[in-house]
């Protein structure tokens, strides 16, 4: 996730190593890491979930509370999305309030589950225009060996899967006490971030490659090759052929993706 | 009326809830540990010696040691916790630091930062002595130089009993008196290096409470010690290389 830049020497060593089709773990240019997600891992959570891509791993914990909706949807509960890039995992993040890189993980994570529709709001009214459920995901990084962004919105799914309500009588709410209910999830909105550098398109990126690349593309996908979110990342530019590219490279790896979560 | 069994089933109020650690569990930083003590879970992370920002922070003599600690949004058994300290969490990294500190030497590393960052994914009483196990763990899987392991825990009073390794719902007493007294220890000494308390104590019973602690932070001892041999088991020198410390 960092910006700052590797040497020349090394840039250039990377890219032809690339242009061979050649990564320096091994990899082939659009293969990932063994990914492993892992539910229920915090009980103080509502749902919680670990997701670990190779050697990065990820927590997210979702939060439910009660609260009084927006005027302009009476109806409707709401979503929340943090992020921490917690200084625990890696040198580069420090401690303080959440900076600009944080910011836009949270935010391209919240999109991703907002624009898929993948909560039904409606079914978080408790009282039309008075009480509604708020559903608050936080992701806390572990440890970043690249790819932080796909592991947290991956984290973050897997945490509304494993989410159950918190026992409510009317008045109050009892975090001890867990119902069976589950959170209304309809869709499964997944985020594959595709790397260009030089000419070659990559995903699932190593920290080296991340600090290399030229342009990003997230783009987040529920079944059927629908799209609900995309972010363009990075200091270069893309052609409408490229687009195409990365597109049906996310539609395609979303899918392997999309089988390491339950049903 | 008076306290007579633990609420979550342990047979003696002597008796830690059930303790897992592990060394070497965040491969990014130097050093790591993860401590889990009933439902609480510390992971503890360790980076440096490294230059330390600002400049005049800067100690020419020695090496500086810095804690936080902090509270994952979705770790407390309420509600959500919001990101980032509070009064609560910097003053638990300052005793952290205190608590750690007696065991360290850092005079080699002038001018330098050992930070420690404690962060937990979940919670059910005694997280600062949990997030101290694991930091000693991290700090001696980093290589620094340590005259000791620190091992904490909580002990104290519910109604009329002591007790060691406090729960949430024992901490949350109200039939009677409580105590809560969170202890950190050099284990070889028999010194103590974190000490609070919060309730109603006799001071006879705060002292029998100390000498419970004492039995306490000696198990705890060869647990943390056992987390880091299993780490470097069957690595060059590891095995046969005697004690970790």
């Amino acid at each position: 996730m960092s910006a700052s830049l590797l040497n020349d020497t090394m840039q250039q060593h990377l890219t032809n190593a690339l242009n061979k089709g050649i990564r320096f773990d091994g990899r082939k240019l659009d293969e990932w890491r063994p990914v492993k997600v892992e539910y229920g891992i915090s009980k103080t959570a509502e749902g919680s979930a670990r997701v670990k891509i190779g050697e990065t791993e990820v927590l997210a914990g979702v939060k439910l509370f009660i609260s009084e909706p927006y005027p302009d949807m009476p109806e409707d509960g709401s979503l929340m999305v943090g992020a921490e890039l917690l200084p625990m995992a890696s040198p580069e993040f420090e401690a303080g309030p959440p900076d600009v890189q944080s910011i836009e993980l949270a935010r391209v994570v919240d999109r991703g589950i907002r624009e898929a529709k993948a909560i039904d709001t409606k079914k978080l009214c408790i009282k039309a225009g008075e009480k509604v459920w708020i559903v608050s995901i936080d992701i806390c990084t572990v440890n970043d060996d690249g790819n932080l962004l796909d592991a947290s919105s991956l984290a973050a799914l897997a945490a509304l899967q494993d989410a159950v309500f918190p026992h409510y009588d009317g008045t109050e709410l009892d975090y001890r006490q867990k119902t069976k209910q589950k959170l209304p999830l309809t869709k499964l909105p997944i985020a594959v971030t595709v790397y260009k550098i030089g000419k070659n398109l990559l995903v699932d990126p190593s920290p080296v490659e991340e600090r290399t690349f030229d342009v990003r593309l997230t783009v987040t996908t529920t079944q059927g090759g629908m799209l609900c979110a995309l972010q363009k990342g990075g200091d270069g530019q893309l052609t409408l052929d490229e687009i195409k590219q990365m597109v049906e490279l996310g539609l395609q790896k979303s899918a392997e993706l999309r089988k390491c979560l339950k049903a | 009326m008076a306290y007579t069994k633990r609420f979550d089933g342990r047979k003696s109020f002597s008796d830690l809830r059930p303790i897992e650690a592990k060394a070497g569990v965040v491969p990014r930083a130097h050093g790591s540990a993860l401590f889990r003590i009933g439902n609480t879970i510390a992971y503890a992370t360790v980076y440096g010696p490294r230059e330390l920002h600002p400049k005049f922070m800067q100690n020419p003599k020695t090496g500086v040691l810095r804690c936080s600690y902090n509270m994952m949004p979705f770790s407390g058994a309420g509600e959500r916790v919001k990101p980032g300290p509070n009064r609560r969490a910097k003053e638990i990294s300052l005793v952290t630091e205190k608590a750690l500190l007696p065991v360290l030497d850092l005079s080699d590393y002038p001018n330098t930062v050992v930070d420690v960052f404690i962060d937990l994914p979940q919670t059910d009483a005694g997280s600062r002595c949990a997030g101290i196990c694991a930091a000693s763990i991290a700090l001696a899987d980093a290589g620094l130089p340590m005259k000791d392991l620190v091992a904490a825990i909580a002990v104290g009073k519910v109604d009329d009993k002591l007790v060691v390794d406090l729960d949430y719902q024992e901490e949350a007493y109200e039939d009677g008196p409580v105590a809560d007294i969170p202890v950190a220890m050099l284990p070889s000494t028999g010194e103590y290096t974190l000490l609070q308390m919060d309730g109603d104590i006799h001071k006879d019973e705060l002292y029998k409470a100390l000498e419970l602690a004492k039995d306490a932070c000696n198990k705890i001892y060869e647990i943390q010690k056992t987390a880091l041999k299993e780490k470097y088991k069957g690595q060059e020198g590891g095995d046969e290389g005697g004690d970790v410390e």
